[in-house]
């Protein structure tokens, strides 16, 4: 991959700070209300004050989000696995889970909050893991079976065994959709780890922050608390970009190529 | 030469896909074929005339739905699981994820063959398809004739005393395939293997072919058999030989004639 230079950014640069521009001269110039939305630089004034609450908040949370996305994707993981070696499962499961897909898991965050405990964060991390489970199982279970038929004609005329298919074939193939699946479950996890939380949770969390804030109308924190947790999605998905440049060269490299 | 035990050994196959159901189509109808070895054989003839079928016949990738397929004397998926051949797809089929050198590997680390001899002979392969610089590149990286070339290499790496080929230049520009049919037949030459290319250029199968099968649609069968006498090797010069234009020639009035022949049956089905 090649670094691009500051001219390809600089629009990127540009809009940002003409946003920011536009949002603190118009909440001047039209006197808008603090609770209906607060200046930039009051909300940065905010970020500064309460930084070590904010950042002690969104390690708590992001760490449920992580630990949630763990258990999430083994669980998926081994459930595409099983799709593949047991047709029974792929016809009865695969379908269902495709459905499960399109719930709103975050609804059953007050029945996790009663089974697991509303200030545990157990009740958190299992709504993620329950929000990760089937977009990762579709996806890998997707790559795993999406082989180029003639791929496997070449193992069979090497009278390869399942196993080496599997293992040459099958798991390589679906390595791209694996980090696909990684990247929207990054987004999804801190979603479902901030909002579960907004149905309560112990006080230094993300979630209760922000609504707690807004509920005492320091709206500035919320917004500030809001900023961060944008910071730390942002991180997260770079973070598995990262990792995906690095553990699947040749896919990321066969779309640049594309691109160019 | 017709002492020897055939390479190949097709006796009455019959391929019928969808069987009994009202759209059963016909794909093979009593095919016979001995190859012996060290032939280049051709198979041509319009598309669903059934050449890549029987191509896949002869490697087991399918069953016949009757008639004997025998590969060295054995039955067919004893030679598959012998792996007695070597098969080079349309498309190259790499894997993405492998560099050059570990594609060739590839047939060799199903075969368990250790980490240096599987190296040695990815390098030996490669040199013979002239890519020996592109050890570490990605597939990606190499042009379509070049990646066909790997696949070529990939196929012989194990040498299989037969090569399958479906239709391997057929994506290819006439340019960089009238190349690529030079350096198979140098490659052809030098390992003595047995080839068996399924193409549907009359041009590309005189060039390569000591024998060619003229094939036929609905139902799917041979129709003719033609002994290319040019001699070997074969260069740009054969390619301007009266006698190929002949053969050429021939071969394309056989073809003519199998959809003749075809036309005529279905004015008396009406």
């Amino acid at each position: 991959m090649k670094t691009k230079g500051f001219q390809y950014y600089l629009p990127t640069i540009v809009v940002f700070f003409a946003v920011l521009a536009i949002w603190e001269g118009g909440v001047r110039v039209f006197n808008i209300q603090r609770f209906l939305l607060p200046a930039p630089s009051v909300i940065f004034t905010a970020f500064i004050d309460i930084f070590p609450r904010l950042i002690s908040s969104a390690l708590y949370t992001f760490r449920g989000a992580v630990l949630g996305m763990l258990i999430g994707s083994i669980v998926g993981i081994l459930l595409a696995f099983t799709t593949i070696r047991f047709a029974l499962i792929r016809e009865g499961l695969l379908p269902f889970a495709i459905a499960a897909n399109s719930v709103p898991i975050i609804a059953f965050a007050p029945i996790m909050n009663n089974w697991f405990g509303l200030t545990n964060q157990l009740s958190k991390i299992m709504i993620v893991a329950v929000i990760v489970v089937f977009p990762m199982m579709i996806n890998v279970a997707r790559g795993l079976v999406l082989v180029e038929p003639a791929k496997l004609e070449l193992m069979r005329s090497y009278a390869a065994t399942p196993l080496e298919v599997l293992l040459k074939v099958r798991i390589p193939n679906a390595l791209p959709f694996f980090f696909n699946a990684l990247k929207i479950c990054s987004t999804l996890s801190l979603i479902g780890a901030i909002v579960s939380e907004y149905f309560g949770g112990p006080r230094g969390t993300l979630g209760v922050f922000i609504t707690q804030e807004a509920a005492l109308f320091k709206f500035a924190n919320a917004w500030a608390a809001i900023i961060i947790s944008a910071i730390l999605g942002m991180l997260f998905y770079l973070l598995i970009l990262l990792l995906e440049r690095v553990s699947i060269p040749w896919h990321a490299s066969t779309q640049n190529t594309n691109e160019a | 030469m017709a002492s020897q035990q055939p390479v190949v050994s097709l006796k009455g196959v019959n391929q019928i896909f969808g069987n009994g159901s009202q759209n059963q189509t016909i794909a093979l109808k009593d095919i016979q074929l001995d190859i012996q070895p060290g032939e280049f054989i051709s198979l041509i003839g319009p598309s669903g005339c059934g050449k890549s079928t029987l191509l896949r016949v002869v490697g087991d990738l399918i069953q016949p739905t009757n008639g004997d397929v025998r590969v060295n004397g054995k039955p067919a998926p004893q030679a598959r699981l012998d792996r007695d051949y070597g098969m080079v797809f349309q498309s190259p089929v790499l894997f993405e994820w492998r560099t050059v050198q570990h594609n060739v590997e590839l047939p060799l680390e199903v075969l368990k063959i250790n980490k240096a001899e599987r190296e040695r002979r990815a390098r030996e392969m490669l040199e013979l398809v002239e890519l020996s610089q592109f050890l570490k590149h990605h597939p990606w990286q190499l042009s379509g004739g070049m990646q066909q070339r790997v696949a070529i290499a990939r196929a012989l790496a194990f040498k299989p005393p037969l090569l399958l080929m479906d239709e391997p230049f057929g994506a290819l520009d006439e340019i960089t395939r009238e190349r690529l049919n030079d350096e198979l037949l140098k490659i052809w030459a030098r390992t003595k293997t047995t080839i068996i290319f399924v193409t549907h250029s009359i041009s590309e199968a005189v060039f390569l072919s000591s024998r060619i099968v003229v094939m036929s649609a609905r139902p799917g069968r041979i129709t003719k058999l033609i002994n290319i006498d040019l001699p070997y090797p074969r260069d740009i010069a054969t390619r301007e030989n009266r006698r190929f234009f002949e053969l050429a020639t021939e071969v394309r009035e056989a073809l003519r004639a199998g959809e003749a022949s075809r036309a005529g049956e279905s004015e008396k089905l009406h």
